[in-house]
C-alpha cells in the first residue's frame, strides 16, 4: 500500500486531545459554529457529547489537554451493568427511599474545567438530584433517583465525555480522618470564639488589679469567665484529656499529660479562687493555651490528611471485579467470590486481580508497583503472575493460585504492618523529659504549699498558684510545636510534606540516606536516550519510521519512541503484526520494516547487527531495540530510565555535609551500577528483595546510623517502615506514601536538601527555645517559691516567656534555605 | 456602668452566633474542598444560557 501524499498534511492537532492527526483521517465536530478537526472517532464522540450538552465552555476554560479518548468498549459498557446489582451496590451506595447516593472516583481530571464539565454534564441527566465534584480529591458525590436512572447509566454518561468513573468504597480510615478533621475545626471555633471573650474579660480583671475594680463587677467578670471557659475545657480540650488518660492508663507520661495537668490545675485553681474569693483567675491562659495547642494539632492533622488521600491508590491497585471464564462463557464477578483454580481473563490494560498461573496467551506485564522492576516482564504459559501488576499488551487467561490474605500483595502489607510496629522511639524522649519536668514541678508545688501553710501564711494558696502558673510548661510545650508548625508550612511550600510528628527532627539528625533507584533517583519511566543510525538513513528518519510502526502499541518502549519524535507523525503503518515481547513489523510508506529485539528483527528482515556494539550499549543497563528493512540494518535505539534533574548535585551536597549515601534497588546489576557510578555512590546494592532491603537498613541501624530511606513502590514499604525516616516520592507509586514520614511532591530531590537545612535550623531554634524556657523557669521558680511573685506577675511572665518562644520560632519563616 | 450587664450578653450572643454559623459551614461541607471554588468562580455559565437561547 503506497501512500503518495504523506508529506502534504495539515499540522492542525486534534481539537479535543491536542495530538497530531494522522494523514488520511478526517473527522470533525462543530464547536461554536466552527468545524474543528478530530483525530479519531473517540474524540469526535466525546466532543459531540460535550457540545450536545451545551458545555462547549469547557474548551475555552481548560488549561490541560485530556488523554486521547479510547472508544468506550462494548465490554466496558457491559461490565458496568454489574454496578446495578443491589448486592454489589451494598459496598458503596447509600439508599434513602428512592434516593441513592455514592462517591465516584474520576480518572483523567486534569484541570478545573474538567470538574466543571463533569459536574454540569451529570446535573443535566434526568434523575440526578445533585452532583458535585471535589477538585482536591477528584471525587464526585452523586445523588440520584433510582426509579429514574441507573448507576451504570451515570457511569456511562461520564464515559461519554471522556472520563472514567469508578464507584468508590470509602475506606474506613479515610472516613475517620474526615470526621476527625471537622471535629477539630469545631473545637478550634469554640476555643477561639469563647477564648477571645475570656481575654476581653481578663484585660478588665488585670486592669482592675492596678486601678481597682468594683467587687460586683469583678465577681461578674469572674463568673462569666468561668462559664465561658467551661465549654473550652469540656468540649474543645477533650482530645488532650482523652489522650492523657490513655497515657496514664499505660503508665507513661506522654506529651498530653503535662498539657492536661497544666489546663486542669489552672482551671481548678481559678474556680477555687472564685468560690473562696481569694486569689486570681487564669481562665484566659487556659483558653489561649487550648486554642494554640488545638491549632498545632489541626495543622499536623491537615498535613496527614493530604497524604491519606493517596491511600486511595491502595484500594485501587487491585480491581474489585474480575472476568471469570466458565463453561458457559465469561461473567463479571466480584474478586472476593473467586476461588482457587478458577479461570480469569485479564485484558490488555487491566490490572491482575489475584496471583495466578498463566494458562493461555502471552503478554508483557508491568510489575513496577509490586517488584519495583522498571521494565515490563514478558510472561508465557506456565509463568506466575502477581496480583496488582498491569497487563500491558494482549489478553491472557490465568488460573487462580492464591487469593485473599495469601497473595503477594497482602503479604507485603503484613510485612509493612510489622515494620511499622517497630518504629524507633526517638520522638518519645522529649515527651518523657517534659513529663519528668511536670512531675518535678508538681512535687515542688506540694512542698512549697506545705511549707507556707505550716508557717501559717494566708498567702500559701496564692504562692502555690503563682508557682504553678509561672512554671506552667507553656513555653516548654510551645518550644517545639511552634517551630515545627512554621517549618512544616515552609517545607510544604517547597514540596516536602511532613506527615509524622518526628519527621523534622529525624531529618535534621540523619547520618545515612538510602535511596531506591527506580522512580527515586531516576524518573521511573523509559526515555529514548540515543539513536545509532547504521545505514544511510538519518536518525530523525529512523525515529519517524519507528514511531509510525509503534503508533498503536501501548508498550512503554513504543510510548518512549512516540514521545521522542519531534516531527508530527503523518502516516499510518499498514499490515502491522505485533509479537508481544519481541517487536512489531509492518509497512510504512509502502516499505517493509521490523522493529524490536535484535533476534526478532534479524528473523523478520535478515539484517545482521554488530553484536559487540549492541552488548556495549546494553551493559549500561539500557534497553536496545533495533530497526531494519529488508536485509538492511537501519538503526539501534537506546532506551533507559533518565536520572531526575539535580540528583547529582543533591548527592554531592549531602556527601559534603558528611552524610553517607547508598543505593538499594530491586533492579538489575548493570542499571544500578550505572546510576551509582554517575552519582558517585559507593557500594550500590542490586537485585534486592524487600527482605534484603529491610535487613540492609537494620544492619546500618545496628551500627548506630540514623537512616533516612527515600523510595517509592510497595516493595519499599517494609524497609520504609523500619528506617528512622521514610520519604516517599509522591509522584511515584502512591502506595508507599501511606507509610512514609515525609512525602516529596515535586519531580526532583532538591527539596530534600533544603528541607534538611531548614530542619536543622528548626532544631537549633527549638534548642534555643528550650534553653530559654528552662532559664526562665530557673529564675522564676525560686522567686515564686519564696513568695516574691504575685499571681498577676506570674501570668504576665508566663505569657511573655511564651511570646518570646513563638517570636523566635517565627524567625524561621524568613530564614533562607 | 450598669450598661455592661446588657452589652456583655449581646457580645456573648454574637460569639455564640459566630460559632453556630461556623458549625453550620462545617456541616454543609464548606471546608471539604478548599481549592475548587477558587477555580469555579472563573467558569462563566452565561455561555450555556446564550447557547440555549440561540437554539430556540
Amino acid at each position: 500500500m503506497h501512500n503518495p501524499t504523506h508529506h502534504t498534511t495539515s499540522n492542525t492537532p486534534c481539537f479535543h486531545c491536542g495530538l497530531p492527526i494522522p494523514q488520511g483521517i478526517s473527522f470533525s465536530t462543530i464547536i461554536d459554529e466552527k468545524a474543528q478537526p478530530m483525530c479519531c472517532p473517540g474524540c469526535k464522540a466525546v466532543a459531540s457529547a460535550i457540545v450536545a450538552a451545551g458545555l462547549q465552555g469547557y474548551y475555552r476554560h481548560r488549561t490541560g489537554n485530556p488523554d486521547r479518548v479510547q472508544e468506550a468498549l462494548p465490554e466496558f459498557l457491559q461490565e458496568i451493568t454489574i454496578y446495578d446489582n443491589p448486592e454489589v451496590q451494598k459496598q458503596f451506595v447509600v439508599h434513602e427511599g428512592d434516593v441513592s447516593e455514592a462517591s465516584l472516583i474520576l480518572e483523567n481530571i486534569v484541570c478545573a474545567a474538567c470538574v466543571w464539565l463533569t459536574e454540569k454534564h451529570l446535573q443535566q441527566l434526568p434523575g440526578i438530584i445533585s452532583a458535585s465534584v471535589n477538585y482536591s480529591t477528584g471525587r464526585a458525590r452523586v445523588r440520584w433517583d433510582k426509579t429514574k436512572i441507573k448507576l451504570s447509566k451515570i457511569i456511562e454518561a461520564v464515559a461519554a465525555i471522556g472520563y472514567r468513573a469508578h464507584p468508590y468504597d470509602p475506606n474506613r480510615q479515610q472516613a475517620l480522618f474526615e470526621r476527625e478533621r471537622s471535629r477539630y475545626l469545631k473545637r478550634l471555633a469554640v476555643a477561639g470564639a469563647l477564648g477571645m471573650q475570656v481575654m476581653i474579660l481578663a484585660v478588665a480583671l488585670y486592669g482592675g488589679e492596678w486601678w481597682t475594680i468594683e467587687t460586683r463587677f469583678k465577681h461578674f467578670f469572674q463568673w462569666l469567665s468561668l462559664g465561658l471557659t467551661l465549654p473550652i475545657i469540656t468540649y474543645a480540650a477533650q482530645p488532650f484529656f482523652i489522650s492523657a488518660w490513655r497515657d496514664l492508663m499505660r503508665a507513661h507520661a506522654g506529651m498530653d499529660v503535662p498539657v492536661t495537668l497544666g489546663i486542669s490545675i489552672a482551671f481548678i485553681a481559678s474556680t477555687w479562687a472564685i468560690f473562696t474569693g481569694k486569689g486570681d483567675v487564669y481562665f484566659d491562659s487556659v483558653a489561649m493555651f487550648v486554642f494554640f495547642l488545638l491549632s498545632a494539632r489541626f495543622l499536623e492533622l491537615a498535613a496527614r490528611k493530604k497524604s491519606s488521600e493517596t491511600m486511595e491508590a491502595l484500594t485501587r491497585i487491585t480491581p474489585l471485579m474480575a472476568t471469570r471464564i466458565t463453561e458457559t462463557g465469561e461473567e463479571v464477578v466480584p474478586v472476593n467470590e473467586l476461588v482457587i483454580n478458577d479461570s480469569v481473563l485479564v485484558r490488555a490494560g487491566e490490572t491482575v486481580p489475584i496471583d495466578g498461573k498463566l494458562v493461555e496467551g502471552r503478554s508483557s506485564l508491568d510489575e513496577s508497583l509490586v517488584t519495583g522492576e522498571s521494565m515490563p516482564v514478558t510472561k508465557d504459559i506456565g509463568d506466575m503472575v502477581i496480583g496488582g501488576t498491569i497487563n500491558r499488551e494482549s489478553p491472557v487467561t490465568l488460573q487462580v493460585i492464591q487469593i485473599g490474605q495469601d497473595t503477594v500483595l497482602a503479604t507485603m502489607m503484613r510485612l509493612l504492618d510489622r515494620a511499622q510496629a517497630e518504629k524507633p522511639t526517638i520522638a518519645l524522649l522529649t515527651d518523657r523529659i517534659a513529663g519528668h519536668f511536670v512531675t518535678a514541678i508538681l512535687l515542688l508545688a506540694v512542698v512549697v504549699a506545705g511549707y507556707w501553710w505550716s508557717r501559717g501564711s494566708d498567702q500559701w494558696l496564692a504562692i502555690t498558684i503563682a508557682l504553678l502558673v509561672v512554671t506552667c510548661p507553656c513555653a516548654l510545650s510551645l518550644a517545639t510545636p511552634s517551630a515545627m508548625s512554621v517549618v512544616t508550612g515552609r517545607l510544604s511550600a517547597l514540596g516536602l510534606l511532613t506527615v509524622r510528628g518526628h519527621a523534622l527532627e529525624t531529618l535534621a539528625r540523619c547520618t545515612h540516606f538510602v535511596f531506591d533507584k527506580t522512580g527515586t533517583l531516576t524518573q521511573g519511566e523509559l526515555k529514548l536516550l540515543k539513536v545509532h543510525p547504521f545505514g544511510e538513513y538519518h536518525a530523525d528518519q529512523c525515529l519517524r519510521i519507528a514511531a509510525i510502526l509503534e503508533w498503536q502499541s501501548e508498550h512503554p518502549i513504543a510510548q518512549a519512541l512516540r514521545n521522542a519524535t519531534a516531527a508530527p507523525v503523518t502516516s499510518i503503518a499498514a499490515d502491522v503484526i505485533n509479537t508481544p515481547g519481541s517487536g512489531m513489523c509492518g509497512r510504512v510508506d509502502g516499505k517493509y520494516y521490523a522493529i524490536g529485539t535484535p533476534a526478532f528483527v534479524k528473523g523478520k528482515t535478515g539484517a545482521g547487527f554488530d553484536s559487540n556494539s549492541l552488548t556495549a550499549l546494553q551493559n549500561q543497563g539500557h534497553s536496545v531495540v533495533v530497526l531494519a528493512s529488508n536485509n538492511e540494518a537501519l538503526a539501534a535505539f537506546v532506551l533507559g530510565d533518565v536520572m531526575r534533574k539535580h540528583t547529582a548535585t543533591v548527592i554531592q551536597q549531602l556527601k559534603l555535609a558528611g552524610i553517607s549515601c547508598s543505593v538499594l534497588s530491586g533492579d538489575q546489576q548493570a542499571a544500578v551500577r550505572n546510576v551509582a557510578n554517575i552519582l558517585g555512590i559507593d557500594k550500590p546494592v542490586w537485585e534486592a528483595t524487600p527482605e534484603d532491603k529491610l535487613k540492609y537498613v537494620q544492619r546500618l541501624q545496628q551500627d548506630g546510623a540514623t537512616v533516612a530511606m527515600i523510595g517509592d513502590g510497595i516493595n519499599d514499604a517494609p524497609v520504609m517502615g523500619a528506617a528512622h525516616l521514610s520519604v516517599a516520592m509522591g509522584s511515584g507509586t502512591q502506595l508507599a506514601t501511606a507509610t512514609a514520614d515525609m512525602i516529596l511532591l515535586g519531580q526532583h530531590l532538591t527539596p530534600l536538601l533544603q528541607g534538611r537545612g531548614l530542619a536543622q535550623k528548626a532544631l537549633g531554634i527549638i534548642k534555643q527555645n528550650i534553653a530559654w524556657a528552662l532559664l526562665y523557669n530557673a529564675i522564676a521558680l525560686p522567686l515564686a517559691a519564696l513568695g516574691y511573685i504575685a499571681p498577676w506577675m506570674a501570668a504576665l511572665g508566663m505569657s511573655a516567656s511564651s511570646l518570646v518562644v513563638i517570636g523566635n520560632a517565627l524567625r524561621l519563616r524568613s530564614l533562607k534555605t | 456602668m450598669e450598661v455592661i450587664y446588657i452589652l456583655i450578653p449581646i457580645a456573648l450572643l454574637i460569639a455564640i452566633g459566630a460559632i453556630a454559623l461556623f458549625f453550620w459551614a462545617i456541616k454543609s461541607g464548606q471546608f471539604d474542598d478548599l481549592e475548587g471554588p477558587a477555580h469555579r468562580i472563573l467558569m462563566d455559565e452565561d455561555g450555556i444560557k446564550e447557547e440555549h437561547e440561540s437554539d430556540q
